[in-house]
């Protein structure tokens, strides 16, 4: 199967190339212009892409800037291990932000109800460790194809001192020409992957043989059906009456919180599996297995303004 | 696979989005859940059919309003191609929007309705098009199904657009007569419109040939960052990484670094998958050259019998993206290629109606949405090409001093 991987004639880029060498312009952008740059890193595939890229960009030098994570706590464990692993083996610095910790330090209150979703806490968890650490510059892994807000992001987006994101006051952004002037306080959110879709980071994670979390490929679990979706059953997730857990071969095509990332009946077992699957795909991956975007029409739309990622 | 970049624009109902989302669902981009959602709100609001600029119209007061407010990015592919769509709003106060979209198109795609023919915002756009030099024009004559499919109707818009395009500087035109609702032509060839000979709306996306449409001919490497790893078993290294936007790098290449003027060679060309044969444009790279000379982020790598311009005092296009207007005597910041300047505006030469290409030389100032022709005076030489030549080393931007914003966008006139 053609991976959109090989030169397409003489001096022709094929996509994934093509879309390769913008993002690592954009990298290399950020580590000239700003001072204090980090990477978003949830050990999601996007996120390890993102870090493969940023690899790319400095060799034989190393990343010029550490990674965080925000960790709400209901994490599987599975990409958590992962995480450290990958962190260990580039030699890269970790920063962990914990949700946790801004419960603890009253900063946050945990939702009510039975199974209360951490997803919209970690925006104060990720402002703090902004400010904390002065970062004037942050990667995400979001892509544009992923959600209807995310496609009218620019990919250096500004946040005032508030990290707020104003959708309807964005600088315009021309060429190659990244504006990344901000004052002290404000910052930028940039966005390597933004022209990526969900079957280029496939194609690309099976083309560089780049290793994920196992949850993304199909393995047997435990799980139970809610609104639609099949869940996990684990620490941070509590049964209701009419739900029953049952065994089921699936994987994960999102990671995110334990209590709102479905995951997909698939018996996709390796990188190539997935590409087949996903080209064949009549869902999106964030309308199939996201529970918070599902809140309403404007979900991802209100938590972004609010300096969601 | 390629990858196509497009543009497209059109009036607020010209049905530019209704146009997206059948490209998107007929070539099954959409997934289920997203008609789903679109055909919930449709159903809410009490429409007649599915609204598919739903798909498009992301932003909460898009919804409401029933508008595009800003660029939006949509992605969809075929066996042959993928492309990136930057959907960019019809309104006159957005034009900035335009530019903006089309910085990057290899194509622009320009709707008319067929009803109402060829209007001013039709001009305004093709105008911006070939302004931007976006290789490709394409005019897609909407709402055939309301004219009855009329032969005569579609004939006279392409005469008349034609005409007018021969006014600008558009290298390729064509033309394409569709229905975005009922969805004639746009994928597959319309039974209703026997008397058109030509491909459907997809065919052309998939069929235009653009690898021609790179300068391979200037070898240009602005640098980015130097790569130093300083590690004991790199205690050495040296590289200049970057993008190259123009020509072709080998190693043994003789090269010529400005603003030093030094010549040397190309010692080899690094990535992270291997040594590279053969760099050219859009790829990122790392450059080693043979001789130790002092190279810094905002240099530039060309050949010593190819050189790009050097100069401070600038002859450009501007188009200008904020409230507050332009005037002789204002500094700015300016970003060209890998490098920041300040600029001081010194002379407005005219603002060029963008409706009726005319030129208007008693402007003393250009406002919100202008285009005009300016010169300024940088702080430091930039290596530069005309922007006819080379669209990455012939554009700027502009930024206030004060606001961080960008607030203009520059090309560069220069030799060609």
């Amino acid at each position: 199967m053609d991976r959109g991987r090989g030169a397409v004639g003489q001096y022709q880029l094929s996509q994934l190339q093509n879309i390769e060498a913008r993002s690592v312009h954009i990298f290399r952008e950020v580590a000239a212009e700003f001072e204090r740059p980090v990477l978003l890193f949830s050990g999601g595939k996007d996120s390890v892409v993102m870090l493969q890229l940023a690899q790319k960009a400095f060799w034989p030098g190393r990343i010029p800037f550490p990674v965080m994570h925000v960790d709400t706590g209901h994490n599987f464990p599975e990409v958590l291990a992962f995480r450290d692993r990958c962190v260990e083996a580039m030699g890269a610095t970790l920063v962990v932000a914990s949700v946790q910790e801004s419960i603890d330090s009253g900063r946050v209150a945990e939702e009510g109800g039975a199974n209360p979703s951490r997803n919209r806490l970690q925006t104060r968890t990720l402002l703090d460790a902004i400010n904390e650490h002065r970062f004037d510059a942050v990667f995400g892994g979001a892509r544009r194809d992923e959600e209807k807000a995310r496609a009218k992001e620019r990919i250096f987006s500004f946040r005032d001192e508030f990290g707020q994101w104003d959708p309807k006051n964005q600088r315009p952004e021309l060429w190659s020409l990244f504006n990344g002037r901000h004052r002290a306080g404000e910052h930028i959110r940039v966005f390597p992957l933004s022209d990526w879709t969900e079957l280029d980071i496939w194609q690309y994670v099976a083309s560089e043989q780049i290793d994920l979390p196992p949850i993304y490929y199909s393995h047997r679990r435990q799980v139970f059906r809610r609104d639609g979706m099949l869940l996990s059953v684990g620490p941070h997730v509590s049964l209701r009456e009419d739900e029953e857990v049952f065994e089921a071969t699936v994987r994960y095509r999102t990671v995110g919180d334990m209590t709102c990332t479905g995951a997909v009946e698939s018996s996709a077992a390796t990188a190539d599996d997935i590409v087949i699957e996903v080209a064949a795909s009549r869902l999106t991956e964030r309308g199939a297995t996201r529970a918070d975007d599902r809140v309403s029409e404007a979900a991802m739309e209100d938590r972004k303004r609010e300096g969601y990622f | 696979m390629e990858l196509l970049r497009l543009a497209t624009a059109g009036s607020v109902d010209d049905g530019k989005s209704t146009l997206i989302g059948r490209l998107l669902f007929d070539s099954k981009a959409i997934f289920e859940d997203q008609l789903e959602s679109v055909e919930r709100v449709s159903r809410q609001r009490g429409d007649e059919y599915t609204d598919l600029a739903l798909l498009t119209d992301g932003l909460r007061a898009e919804r409401e309003q029933g508008i595009t407010i800003d660029v939006a990015y949509r992605y969809f592919a075929t066996p042959a191609r993928k492309f990136i769509i930057a959907d960019t709003p019809g309104h006159i106060q957005y034009t900035r929007n335009m530019v903006t979209g089309n910085s990057t198109a290899d194509l622009t795609l320009v709707l008319v309705d067929a009803r109402k023919g060829i209007v001013e915002q039709t001009r305004r756009h093709a105008f911006l098009a070939s302004l931007l030099r976006v290789p490709h024009l394409l005019l897609c004559v909407n709402k055939m199904d309301l004219v009855d499919y009329d032969r005569e109707v579609f004939e006279s818009i392409r005469e008349e657009f034609a005409a007018f395009a021969s006014r600008l500087d558009v290298a390729d035109l064509s033309f394409v007569p569709v229905s975005a609702l009922q969805g004639d032509n746009v994928v597959q060839r319309s039974a209703n419109m026997p008397w058109y000979e030509g491909a459907s709306l997809l065919h052309h996306l998939e069929q235009i040939y653009i690898s021609s449409d790179r300068n391979l001919i200037d070898p240009r490497l602005p640098v980015q960052w130097v790569v130093r790893p300083q590690t004991t078993a790199q205690p050495d290294y040296r590289g200049y990484a970057g993008q190259v936007v123009g020509g072709v790098f080998k190693a043994g290449d003789e090269v010529m670094v400005l603003p030093s003027g030094l010549a040397t060679t190309v010692a080899g060309i690094d990535s992270f998958d291997g040594p590279v044969d053969e760099a050219f444009p859009p790829m990122s790279v790392t450059l080693r050259l043979t001789d130790d000379v002092d190279v810094s982020r905002g240099d530039l790598i060309c050949r010593p019998l190819n050189q790009p311009t050097v100069g401070q005092d600038l002859d450009a296009m501007v188009a200008w993206m904020t409230e507050r207007p332009l005037r002789p005597g204002d500094f700015l910041a300016l970003k060209h290629t890998t490098r920041w300047v300040r600029a001081v505006i010194r002379d407005i030469h005219y603002r060029l109606d963008v409706n009726t290409l005319h030129r208007d030389e008693s402007a003393s100032s250009l406002g919100l949405n202008d285009v005009g022709r300016v010169s300024l005076r940088v702080t430091q030489p930039l290596f530069y090409d005309s922007y006819r030549r080379n669209r990455q080393t012939g554009s700027f931007i502009l930024a206030a001093e004060d606001t961080n914003v960008t607030v203009g966008a520059g090309m560069l006139h220069g030799p060609d």
